[in-house]
């Protein structure tokens, strides 16, 4: 046995710069260099051509005069007009609402998922992904037909005798909300579940053994052990809530401010390739924040 | 020595043998199912202060189902459980004065040491210097001093059981309940902690209350030991008693190797009774004064209660001829099988302690060799 511990790339020489460079490739061409194109934009005049922007840069030649030439005024918009700082902050306060309320949705749910037999628990993932199954595209307009006035929900809630008048929720921010947290619950609610069908009953039985109160246990037990599986629900809501454009667009109204949808009014309707690109560009550094912050505490929890 | 003084200690100690003491705990008639299986059927049983129990059995005995029980996380079908006198119905397990060492432990991963076992201590409304003082006084109790703030996943085997066991103590439990506290540690180990336990037990002067399947744990820590068989007690006893006088078959078999004989009973003069074996006439003595002439029972032998002769021995009775069959050293002892004579000659098992290091094992494969015992090595068997 001591002679057969081989290390892996012993005897075949695995091209160890193949396994680790292709990932790597792969962002560089997918991810990099859209970034950089998206960031020569974001630096360049607006123009009327196609494509509509006049780039500064055209070559790695007189990088000086580049540098000296190169336009800031698509990022002096984003900070001169109110705009734009309203949509981010609408969208951080829109993504966070959203997170939050999927938590307190999806907490209960995947509780109750782990706790049910353990025969029945297949199944209920399944319920969980089974929306998946249907377009994206599809479900939201579901939504509309569910919120519009004299929609589905309005007439259940009259046919029940709660309203008398139509709630008039469509194209509204609570309608955004709705959708968003219904399009990522499962998102929130995966992570969760995985978490908490992990944590060993014993030591629930133990904390009660010890006195505490089934209050304390979960305060105390179930919430930090469940605490990596909170945390990714609530980055993989937010994140994808915070540029979410379809939401908005189909269930929002015209006070309903996102950024995803901002970026789309410029980059479509006003043919403001540079503003549009800029304000992808910050967009991009808003959400990293996060994500390093994730990154840590992911570091953090693992033993 | 204070080893030796506990042994004077625990020998002194039976409180179950004196009509006015007055049981800690007691189960009465306890019945629990599972889905129509009774796990614990219509169980009666007392445990004394101070009193060492163990709970022995093969798994799926009831024996985890009755500690549950009295630890709170099930709940009895019928009957009643009750700690010094008061009705443990409807009180649930956080208001419970006892205090369990899980099998698996269950210390709380993402909690140091002295976090786990300060956890029960901080349900209460204790001064955080009472707490912090308490916690120390328990990493002492079980020598983990400077553990205090690693946590369970860099501990050994043998450590997290210490911090469990410190854990349980901390909130001062009137009874400890331990299941299977052994199970998870290797041989030196669990032996180690086995007298680690008892003089624990007998410094603190607590209840203890254990599930085991393992009979040498159970012999060797027990003040008294509840043998348990689907769901009901065989035979409660001291471990010499449960050894020694072994209630029915099931116990006999299972606490210790026996060898079985089948004879018709012949006589029964007071408490001398002689069977007419296939092997030979038995006598033992056994005050059964059910017995009738005529009637067919089986008798136990211990391995160790044979002897193994080359010369025919003098007694008239309880000896038989045969051949060994079989020699197995065990270092402490040798286990010798023995074919009888006849028909169909069944095999015994007799033990031979090994006390010399160096002389000539007298016996070799295919001798013919005597098999005798003393009349007081019977053990008639009910049930």
């Amino acid at each position: 046995m001591e002679t057969g511990t081989s290390l892996p790339g012993r005897g075949w020489p695995a091209p160890r710069w193949l396994v680790v460079g292709l990932p790597y490739a792969w962002l560089l061409a997918f991810f990099l260099l859209p970034f950089l194109i998206v960031l020569r934009i974001a630096l360049s005049d607006t123009a009327r051509a196609l494509p509509p922007y006049a780039p500064h840069w055209t070559g790695w030649a007189e990088v000086w005069g580049f540098l000296q030439a190169l336009d800031l005024e698509s990022f002096a918009t984003l900070i001169a007009d109110t705009l734009y700082l309203d949509a981010y902050l609408s969208s951080l306060r829109l993504a966070a609402t959203a997170t939050l309320v999927a938590l307190l949705i999806a907490f209960p749910l995947a509780y109750s998922m782990a706790s049910a037999p353990r025969r029945w628990q297949p199944a209920l993932l399944i319920l969980v992904i089974l929306p998946f199954w249907t377009s994206f595209l599809i479900r939201v307009y579901a939504w509309m037909a569910i919120l519009r006035p004299e929609g589905v929900l309005d007439a259940l809630l009259r046919g029940l005798g709660i309203i008398d008048e139509p709630l008039g929720l469509m194209n509204t921010e609570t309608a955004v909300l709705i959708g968003m947290v219904y399009s990522y619950l499962p998102f929130m609610v995966l992570p969760i579940y995985t978490s908490l069908e992990r944590l060993d009953r014993s030591l629930l039985e133990a904390a009660a053994d010890l006195g505490a109160t089934p209050f304390r246990r979960f305060i105390s037990i179930v919430i930090p052990l469940a605490r990596p599986g909170i945390y990714a629900g609530c980055f993989l809501v937010f994140i994808p809530a915070i540029g979410e454009f379809v939401i908005p667009d189909l269930l929002g109204g015209p006070e309903t401010l996102m950024i995803g949808k901002v970026l789309w009014t410029e980059f479509f309707s006003n043919r403001d390739w540079p503003l549009a690109s800029a304000v992808a560009i910050l967009l991009l550094l808003i959400l990293a924040v996060p994500l390093f912050a994730y990154q840590h505490f992911a570091r953090k929890e693992a033993p | 020595m204070a080893r030796k003084s506990l042994g004077n200690i625990r020998r002194s100690f039976a409180p179950w043998a004196d009509p006015a003491a007055i049981p800690q705990v007691r189960f009465e008639s306890v019945t629990k199912r599972f889905d129509d299986i009774a796990a614990v059927s219509d169980l009666t049983l007392s445990l004394y202060p101070g009193e060492f129990h163990a709970l022995l059995g093969p798994s799926g005995c009831g024996k985890t189902t009755l500690m549950r029980m009295l630890a709170g996380f099930e709940t009895p079908d019928s009957g009643r459980i009750l700690l010094d006198g008061q009705d443990l119905a409807g009180i649930p397990p956080h208001l419970r004065p006892t205090n369990m060492m899980f099998q698996s432990y269950a210390l709380f991963p993402h909690m140091s040491v002295f976090d786990n076992i300060a956890f029960g201590l901080r349900q209460g409304n204790l001064k955080r210097e009472a707490i912090a003082a308490r916690v120390a006084e328990m990493l002492a109790l079980v020598k983990l001093e400077g553990f205090a703030g690693r946590r369970p996943d860099q501990l050994s085997g043998g450590q997290k059981q210490r911090v469990a066991l410190a854990r349980a103590l901390a909130r001062q439990p009137k009874v400890l309940l331990l299941d299977e506290p052994l199970g998870a540690l290797d041989k030196k180990l669990r032996e180690e902690t086995q007298y680690e336990l008892m003089d624990l037990q007998a410094e603190l002067g607590l209840t203890f209350l254990m599930v085991t399947h393992d009979q040498d744990e159970a012999m060797a820590m027990a003040d008294r030991i509840s043998v348990m068989e689907r769901g009901r007690i065989a035979q409660v006893g001291a471990p010499e008693e449960i050894y020694e006088m072994p209630a029915n078959r099931y116990v006999a078999e299972f606490v210790g190797d026996i060898n079985v004989f089948e004879g018709v009973v012949d006589e029964v003069k007071g408490e001398i009774i002689s069977l007419d074996g296939r092997h030979g006439p038995i006598i033992l003595d056994d005050p059964d004064p059910s017995l009738a002439i005529g009637q067919t029972v089986s008798v136990a032998i211990r391995p160790e209660k044979i002897s193994i002769t080359l010369e025919e021995p003098a007694q008239p009775t309880n000896k038989m001829t045969g051949e060994i069959w079989d020699i197995g050293y065990l270092g402490d002892f040798t286990m010798v099988q023995v074919k009888l004579d006849g028909e169909a000659g069944q095999l015994v098992r007799v033990a031979l302690p090994n006390r010399s290091r160096r002389a000539e094992r007298p016996i070799a494969w295919e001798d013919r060799v005597w098999l005798s015992w003393d009349v007081e090595a019977g053990i008639l068997l009910r049930g």
